[in-house]
């Protein structure tokens, strides 16, 4: 079995629609609700905007995990954005999982805008198994850094 | 490079100075400070400051949440001359300093955060936002009260509105109300003046016997193609003298505007002060269309309105808003079997009750049983038929109206006929409006109407009777309650033609098919979609005085757009880069707005001019989602102020 190192620290990207997931985040803000401070949010006007070149380049920089939070389906400020972001992750997923970044370490999660308890509790969540997981050491020998 | 204090709230659990020394390390970086409210107007001059003072060619801004003042800062930059999108914000308030506790964990991701900001920035470049002109007309679908209001609000400040109603009248379900709560004043005597007005106002336009067929277009310039059904009378000939019905043999039509509860004929108007006062041929039950034979009409009517072969006309105008506004239906309670209703006739819901006891209603404002025409002696009211129930069972919200209702027909019996006995089954009591509560004690105090908290679990026919079994849950019994009518409050349920229309509309919907506001709080009239506004029960249950004033509320926001000359768009939307698009039409099939189309363009690659087939967006309809960016396989689609490059960029500083 793998020991647990306890200090290890994962580093984790979370994508959020500008609309719902965003605003979530914002109201887990103002609500005072705490989730671990690897995350690190970056902002995109609807989970669609999410290349999947851009969760290889996170994976490949020595993220740990990568979430991508969005509307509920049909709740996208466009209409239909989510519903392509799930298909195009379910693919990126699985693909990722075959070349060693487990299914665990992504995540795709609808967040809307009064779900600031949800969108903490999908952070605890999320970096808790990381942390269970450890480090994501499969792509080490291509990333671009030490 | 400025960092903001927002007193303690960030102060409290970042390190201010580290993050202003962190960021001097940063590529760019040519100026950083910090300051204790940089909202405030000291902040913005000092922000306006620093931008003159050190010529600097955009600003990151570590503060609260762009949400609460991108627009603040951008603003700020615009004054001192730099464009307003060379400003990034980094959201060290509600994504840091309030969700962690720990000062130095705190302040660790605060300049991570900024790091990422600093990084998108150094790839930011000056956008300019187009603009587009405004039609200055309005479109409200739907013409009950909410309708005509929002259409009478805007056409009195100077402005063109259509109405397009589906059925022959103007005036919805409150044309079809007996009194109205909580004052008891008569629907009619209110609703018809503003129908009148709404049809003389020579900047309204009624469609009436209409639908729409469909939208295309943006903000500031909709096209609707409306389909204005053949009524098989020419309007303009039409006099309104009723001859027609007088002597039309075909009377077997169930009356829509009377629920099915009297007989009309096959041409008719729905009531006698519907407008525009002009008949319409049922082509259904017309003898006429049915056999070949009569045309009695056609030969009473003296200015020859009437005309068989009249065809669906469609009509394309073109708008700068469109206002939503159609209301809702009682749900049919038909699918509870515990109540009869269908099957036992002295079973109604409370629609049908307004129009019996409406002196211009089917018995003449009678209150008389449907099985044999007789007073009734018992009368019991049960409500949330259908509302507040479980998922498989109903609708999940409470309906709002049936409260009041309910105590307003319970006591209008009790007015009109102090020997009938009535009881109301209720779940809850909910009347929080103004004067509500003290009307509902007034039914109970001072009509002696029966309240029993407690559900109906089923309603029987015995001797001529109807035998109401149903719980008591404050005695905690079960009881029976002798009827001769029992009136259902039916749940109020979104038109079956509401989803399809807000589809129409690129507008959301929410899960019971009533119209999404795009913030519900603070901007409850309007859609998430630009240029759509929410007037009345479409948006959600509502009575009359909540309908009417947010009625009045879409119109102030549909004036809004409509006293503009132009609209300034959002300059973050998507572009090809020519060279590399292929053409291959992947993106213009996942734009949700149709906003790319495919021209064939002279192209210079690399010194040679070549002609290629290649997407073009049009900058009007492109909202920004950037969908297309991800589906284009060559990477040519990119969208401005979110490119690729600036994204890899964060999540290279974030994972650095
Ligand atoms: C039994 C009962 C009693 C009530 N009593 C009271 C009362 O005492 N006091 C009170 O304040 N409120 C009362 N209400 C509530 C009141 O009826 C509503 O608040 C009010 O009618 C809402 O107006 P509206 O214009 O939003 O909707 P509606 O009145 O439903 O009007 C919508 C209009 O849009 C049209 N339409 C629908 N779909 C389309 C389409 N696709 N294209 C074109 N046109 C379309 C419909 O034909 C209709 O004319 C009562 C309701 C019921 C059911
Ligand atoms: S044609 Fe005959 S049946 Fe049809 S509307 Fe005229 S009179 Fe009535
Ligand atoms: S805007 Fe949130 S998923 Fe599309």
């Amino acid at each position: 079995m793998q020991v647990k190192d306890q200090n290890f620290k994962p580093l984790v990207v979370s994508f959020c629609c500008n609309w719902c997931s965003y605003a979530g985040a914002d109201l887990a803000g103002s609500s005072r609700l705490e989730y671990p401070a690897e995350v690190k949010i970056i902002r995109i006007p609807c989970s669609c905007r999410v290349d999947p070149l851009f969760v290889l380049r996170a994976f490949q920089r020595g993220a740990d995990g990568v979430i991508i939070n969005g509307c509920h389906p049909g709740d996208c400020h466009y209409t239909s954005g989510n519903y392509f972001t799930r298909r195009r992750m379910t693919l990126l997923f699985s693909m990722l999982d075959y070349l060693g970044i487990e299914r665990e370490r992504t995540r795709l999660e609808w967040v809307s805008a009064a779900e600031g308890a949800r969108f903490a509790k999908v952070m605890n969540e999320f970096v808790g198994k990381l942390h269970e997981m450890g480090a994501n050491k499969r792509l080490g020998d291509i990333r671009c850094k030490e | 490079m400025l960092v903001c204090w927002c007193g303690s709230n960030i102060a409290g659990t970042v390190d201010i100075n580290t993050v202003v020394e962190a960021s001097k390390r940063e590529p760019g970086v040519v100026y950083a400070t910090d300051y204790q409210y940089m909202c405030a107007e000291g902040g913005q001059a000092m922000v306006r400051r620093a931008i003159e003072e050190h010529s600097l060619t955009g600003i990151v801004v570590s503060a609260c949440s762009p949400r609460m003042h991108e627009t603040t800062f951008r603003k700020a930059a615009a004054a001192a001359g730099l464009n307003p999108y060379m400003v990034e914000i980094a959201n060290i308030r509600e994504h840091c300093s309030w969700v962690h506790k720990d000062k130095e964990v705190g302040t660790e991701k605060a300049v991570v955060l900024m790091r990422a900001a600093i990084a998108k920035l150094n790839l930011n470049t000056p956008l300019f936002p187009g603009e587009s002109g405004v039609i200055k007309r309005a479109l409200v679908i739907g013409g009950g009260i909410a309708g005509i209001q929002t259409a009478l609000d805007i056409a009195d400040a100077g402005y063109e509105v259509d109405i397009v109603e589906k059925s022959p009248t103007i005036g919805g379900t409150m044309a079809q109300l007996d009194k109205t709560f909580p004052t008891l004043d008569c629907a009619a005597c209110i609703l018809t003046p503003k129908m009148v007005d709404a049809a003389q106002h020579d900047k309204i336009t009624l469609y009436t016997y209409s639908e729409v067929d469909e939208v295309s277009g943006f903000v500031g310039n909709f096209s609707v193609k409306i389909r204005q059904k053949a009524r098989c009378i020419n309007s303009k000939l039409c006099n309104g003298c009723g001859d027609c019905i007088e002597k039309c043999p075909a009377k077997k039509a169930k009356s829509e505007f009377d629920e099915g509860l009297a007989n009309r004929k096959a041409i008719y108007v729905p009531f006698a002060q519907a407008v525009p006062n002009v008949p319409v041929i049922d082509q259904t039950q017309c003898l006429k269309f049915k056999t070949g034979k009569c045309g009695l009409c056609e030969k009473v009517c003296l200015p020859k309105a009437i005309n068989f072969e009249q065809q669906d006309e469609i009509i394309e105008k073109e708008y700068g808003v469109i206002i939503a506004a159609t209301g809702f239906r009682p749900l049919s309670p038909e699918r509870y079997g515990e109540y009869g209703y269908g099957q036992l006739p002295d079973v109604i819901t409370s629609l049908e009750f307004e129009r019996l006891m409406n002196a211009a209603g089917p018995t003449g404002g009678a209150l008389l049983r449907r099985s044999n025409g007789e007073k009734p002696k018992s009368i019991v009211f049960i409500q949330c038929v259908g509302s507040r129930a479980e998922p498989d069972k109903g609708k999940s919200y409470c309906s709002k109206i049936c409260c009041m209702y309910t105590a307003k027909h319970a006591m209008l019996v009790r007015d009109k006929y102090p020997n009938i006995d009535v009881s109301v089954f209720y779940i809850d009591v909910r009347t929080p409006g103004k004067n509500f509560d003290e009307f509902y004690r007034r039914a109970v105090e001072q009509y002696g109407v029966n309240y029993i908290k407690g559900m109906v679990g089923k309603i029987a026919e015995e001797d001529g009777r109807l035998r109401v079994q149903g719980s008591d849950l404050i005695e905690d019994t079960q009881i029976f309650v002798d009827a001769d009518l029992v009136v259902l409050a039916t749940a109020v349920e979104a038109q079956a033609s509401a989803r399809p229309l807000g589809t129409m509309l690129t507008a959301s919907m929410d899960q019971n098919n009533f119209f999404s506001e795009s913030h519900a709080k603070l901007r409850p009239v309007e859609s998430p979609t630009a240029g759509i506004f929410l007037s009345g029960v479409c948006q959600g249950p509502k009575d009359i005085p909540e309908t009417v004033a947010q009625a009045g509320a879409a119109a102030v926001k549909a004036l809004g757009i409509l006293s503009k000359d132009k609209l300034i768009g959002n300059p973050c939307i998507a572009g090809p880069d020519e060279l590399l698009c292929n053409g291959c039409a992947s993106c213009e099939k996942v734009c949700p707005y149709g906003a790319i189309t495919y021209a064939d363009k002279e192209i210079n690659d690399h010194g040679h001019r070549t002609t290629r087939h290649v997407a073009e967006i049009n900058e009007a309809i492109c909202q920004g989602c950037g969908a297309c960016t991800v589906t284009c396989p060559s990477g040519a689609m990119d969208l401005k102020g979110f490119t690729n490059r600036q994204i890899m960029a964060e999540v290279d500083a974030i994972c650095r």
